[in-house]
């Protein structure tokens, strides 16, 4: 059963940017809402060199890493073009105006998210 | 016969009305609205006799199409004319009417409702009809007389006697001819149409970015506003309402950022909830929606629903076509057919203000998804096509919405498009014939199939036959045909013609053209640079639809460039778009490998003194940074600052009179300088003054790539000059002027521009060099290689030799200037743009509480 945090309005989020949610013992999460509105969630790291996703410039459903400008697909979390590599995404969902985020202890993949420290 | 208020008045003794006893089951119908009516209709289509039917309306009226208020509001219909079913029809069915009586309780134990009137009706089965709300927000004012929703009919006759009274009004009185619509949905845009035509001064104010956000895309949206504006009306997109002002009546809207628009009337509409209210009162399963099954039936199984109201698998509708769907459903169950209702693929073809607008299915896009995307900007006609697998999954078309239906019929089927692939944004017209021609599937085949007179380029009206005329003489290349015979040259829409009459000509010796912007367009950076200049264009989504961008937001290529290009373009009017620039400048700080930011106050020609380093000493400390460095340009570089602390950051060091020093920005960085005549034995002249007075010229000027200034005080150079895009070496006799120099991966050293005599000509030389480069090289052109491909005479003509254009430049720089020298870090430290530097709530949500 996903466990669902409510952590703010669309408009809470600037549109083609990003907000990054945190919590403790889990690795920063970046939200992010697109031109058309659409939100998407994956950890702030991308698989390259750990660059914060949430700084990258948005642009359709994908986010340039603003280190070394890989591309990230939004929806997959998988690196676009000739690089390889995935963040994790983490579900979230709009309901009734508001952003829900499906709280990491609470997904299958959390192993993923937990720091090993 | 139906009923009236009156006589639910005059019925207010009899405490239940028991239902004549001709042995059928009563149906009473909650709303006397297009779904109620609709499903009656479709009940007595297949049993006429079955059921006794009472209907309840809210309203004084008849069924009529609500849809159709738009037309009445904008004088095109009388209320007459937007009826469905008048009284005859009631009557000839049998069904009584009661109308101005909404229906306020369910007793579903004893199968009763009553109405307002206190009228009570037993029922066999009961149909739940009351469609929805309109949203009003909850602002100050809100109930002030004058601030409606566009609902009914009492709504439309209110907007009618306010463009009456404005009429009447004195000429002087704007805001009595005035009115705001808040909302720039479908809804709000009719509103506002039709108070324009009934000529009221009309402003419509709208949250999101762009106009009808949920029907399309930003590129159609841009349109929209564009096409309304022209129209007269006033369109306030990314506009937050904060309250509706007014002593006893509506006298303006005031917005969050301050701005106040004095209106008589007030029409809300920014969106409809579902009416659930007697249906939760009554105990019944409700969500967003009342839920209902497949066969509208709702958790009480003698009580039904449909329309607006309900919510079936999880999705509630706003259109007219989910409704006759499940009407058809509803009648279906209530006649024992049970066929089951599964769901709406809904599609919006609307005529918003006389302008044709059509959306359907998923238009976002995203992974795995292609856009085929068309932009005719001299017809106004915007038309894009997602597929996905090699099916039609979404469709956005403005101005031109003939193949709407032909789209949403490929979409509905899911049929396979890849044989049209290539064709389809052209229209079934064009598909059709191109596949009945003997499989002419290939534009190539298409351009060859054109005639030689054929009109290829409207622009500039050539021919097929001219275009291949000039081909044939020798043009080799895109812009050499656009060089002979101007074809593709100026919108560039048929530029993909004119690529295949090169290749049709010339087989495989066509030229491969010069770097396009990006992937995302077929025009080069001096291409995009001259045309935004020459079509005065205004923003990043009217460049995209005029030089028909084949993606819908560009990309992080082209977006930077193009902010960039209009801010150059137009200083002090543009509007910079933060999310088209990268980190460093969004967040005025330099990024990290760690993702941590380093701040660089700006210390001017390289001095400081105690007070700002003391101010820097106690950052480093109050802030923990690891480490602080002395740069290259004579800064102090603080490292390791959190995004979350820079404006706590920012403001101590402003408090100690320090500003940005753009060390983070495709813009001036730094004013190197040695110590000259003030204290060196061999300096010629004052080169740390002079460093001051350059940095105080130029600090804050957006640049096509970073640009460092030096000034060194005699020819041994210490402060570097002959490396720097701008160089200023000091002798005896004057000044030095050197140019695109760069200390960078490829060194190289400056060009020498001219000698000058006194500080005035290096200041005024400096500008109009600046500005030159600023207007003419491609962003992430740093002088150096710009300098390389137009020649360092081109500069000197333009810059020497040229007196009154570089007075002109140089004008055009103090001019830019006006606007930018303002200390961004200032601006954020006061709390512009917190919501950057902020996570999102919950901060630190504790992991272990939340598990489960």
């Amino acid at each position: 059963m996903t466990n669902w945090i409510d952590i703010g309005t669309l408009n809470d989020i600037p549109q083609r940017g990003a907000r990054t949610v945190r919590f403790e013992g889990a690795k920063e999460i970046a939200v992010f809402r697109t031109g058309d509105d659409k939100v998407f969630a994956l950890v702030n790291e991308c698989p390259h060199k750990k660059g914060p996703l949430s700084q990258g410039i948005v642009h359709g459903h994908s986010v340039a890493c603003p280190l070394h400008n890989w591309n990230i697909a939004l929806g997959s979390g998988e690196a676009q073009g000739p690089d390889s590599g995935c963040t994790p995404t983490v579900p979230v969902r709009e309901e009734n105006g508001r952003i829900l985020l499906a709280h990491p202890a609470s997904i299958a993949d959390a192993a993923n998210l937990e720091d090993a420290a | 016969m139906p009923r009236t208020g009156q006589a639910a008045q005059a019925d207010q003794t009899e405490s239940l009305i028991v239902p004549a006893d001709d042995g059928r089951e009563h149906l009473v119908v909650v709303g006397n609205g297009m779904a109620g009516c609709r499903a009656v209709e479709e009940l007595l289509a297949r049993d006429a006799g079955r059921y006794r039917v009472t209907i309840f309306g809210a309203e004084p009226h008849v069924n009529y199409n609500r849809i159709m208020l738009s037309p009445v509001l904008a004088g095109e219909k009388t209320f007459d004319q937007i009826v469905i079913n008048p009284c005859a029809w009631y009557d000839d069915n049998g069904i009584e009417l009661i109308t101005s009586d909404p229906v306020t309780a369910i007793d579903r134990a004893a199968k009763t409702v009553t109405a307002l009137s206190g009228r009570t009706v037993a029922y066999d089965r009961l149909l739940i009809a009351t469609g929805s709300d309109p949203f009003i927000i909850p602002v100050p004012g809100k109930d002030l007389p004058g601030v409606i929703a566009f609902r009914d009919m009492k709504d439309v006759d209110t907007m009618l006697a306010a463009a009456q009274a404005g009429k009447a009004a004195s000429p002087g009185d704007e805001a009595s001819n005035s009115a705001v619509v808040i909302g720039g949905g479908l809804l709000g845009l009719e509103a506002a149409h039709g108070l324009s035509l009934r000529g009221m001064k009309v402003t419509v104010i709208h949250l999101m970015p762009t106009l009808m956000e949920r029907q399309l895309d930003e590129a159609a949206g841009w349109l929209l506003k564009t096409a309304l504006e022209s129209r007269g009306q006033t369109i306030l997109t990314g506009a937050d309402t904060a309250e509706i002002y007014g002593n006893g009546k509506v006298e303006g809207v005031r917005l969050k950022d301050g701005r106040e628009i004095p209106a008589s009337l007030v029409v809300m509409a920014v969106g409809i909830r579902p009416s659930v209210a007697l249906a939760r009162a009554a105990g019944l399963d409700v969500n967003r929606g009342i839920k209902v099954d497949d066969h509208m039936v709702t958790s009480d199984p003698a009580i039904l629903a449909v329309g607006e109201c309900v919510e079936h698998d999880g999705q509630v509708y706003g259109l007219v076509a989910p409704l006759w769907d499940m009407c058809r459903s509803l009648a279906d169950g209530l006649t024992d057919r049970h066929t089951g209702y599964r769901g709406s693929v809904t599609s919006t073809k609307l005529k918003v203000a006389g302008l044709d607008v059509f959306s359907a299915g998923d238009f976002s896009g995203g992974a795995g998804c292609e856009d085929i995307v068309l932009r005719d900007a001299a017809r106004g006609i915007y038309k894009r096509v997602v597929i996905k697998d090699d099916r039609i999954i979404g469709a956005v078309l403005y101005g031109d919405t003939a193949d709407g239906g032909w789209y949403f019929d490929l979409l509905k089927k899911g049929e396979n498009v890849a044989d049209l692939r290539d064709l389809l944004i052209f229209g079934q017209a064009y598909a059709a014939m191109s596949a009945s021609g003997g499989g002419a599937l290939d534009p190539k085949a298409a351009v060859a199939a054109l005639s030689d007179d054929a009109e290829v380029c409207g622009c500039n009206g050539v021919t097929k036959g001219q275009v291949v005329g000039c081909i044939e003489a020798g043009a080799c290349s895109l812009d050499a045909v656009r060089a002979g015979c101007k074809a593709s040259a100026s919108c560039g829409s048929c530029t993909s013609i004119v690529e295949n009459l090169l290749a049709l000509t010339l087989g495989a010796d066509v030229e491969a053209g010069p770097k396009t912007l990006c992937k995302c367009t077929s025009f080069t950076h001096d291409d995009v640079r001259r045309e935004i200049v020459a079509q005065d264009m205004r923003s990043i989504p009217e460049v995209m639809h005029k030089l028909h961008w084949s993606t819908p937001d560009g990309c992080s290529s082209c977006r930077p460039a193009l902010n960039y290009y209009l801010l150059c373009a137009l200083p002090g009017d543009y509007v910079d778009d933060q999310a088209s620039r990268f980190v460093n400048e969004r967040m005025h700080a330099n990024i990290q490998k760690d993702g941590t930011y380093s701040v660089v106050p700006r210390m001017w020609g390289g001095l400081t003194s105690p007070r700002e380093l003391r101010a820097i000493a106690d950052v480093v400390e109050k802030f923990n940074a690891p480490m602080v460095k002395v740069t290259g340009g004579q800064r102090l570089d603080i490292f390791g600052i959190k995004k979350e602390d820079l404006p706590a950051v920012w403001a101590d060091l402003n408090a100690a009179g320090m500003v940005s020093g753009h060390a983070y920005g495709k813009s001036l960085r730094t004013v190197k300088t040695c110590v000259g005549s003030e204290w060196c034995r061999f300096g010629t002249q004052d080169s740390t003054g002079l460093g001051v007075k350059t940095e105080k010229m130029t600090w804050g000027s957006w640049m096509p790539h970073k640009f460092k200034i030096a000034v060194s005080g005699c020819p041994r150079n210490c402060a570097e000059a002959t490396i720097k895009d701008f160089g200023i070496v000091c002798v005896d006799s004057g000044y030095e002027l050197h140019v695109g120099g760069n200390g960078g991966i490829h060194v190289r050293a400056t060009d020498f521009l001219c000698k000058v005599a006194s500080e005035e000509e290096a200041l005024e030389y400096c500008a109009a060099f600046i500005q030159v480069y600023r207007e003419e090289a491609r962003y992430l052109e740093r002088t150096a290689p710009w300098i390389e491909r137009v020649g360092v005479d081109y500069v000197k003509a333009r810059v020497v030799e040229d007196e009154a254009g570089r007075k002109a430049l140089a004008e055009r720089f103090h001019h830019s200037q006006k606007f930018s020298q303002t200390d961004p870090w200032a601006q954020r430290a006061a709390g512009d743009r917190a919501d950057l530097h902020q996570h999102l709530e919950p901060l630190a949500f504790p992991l272990a509480n939340a598990a489960e």
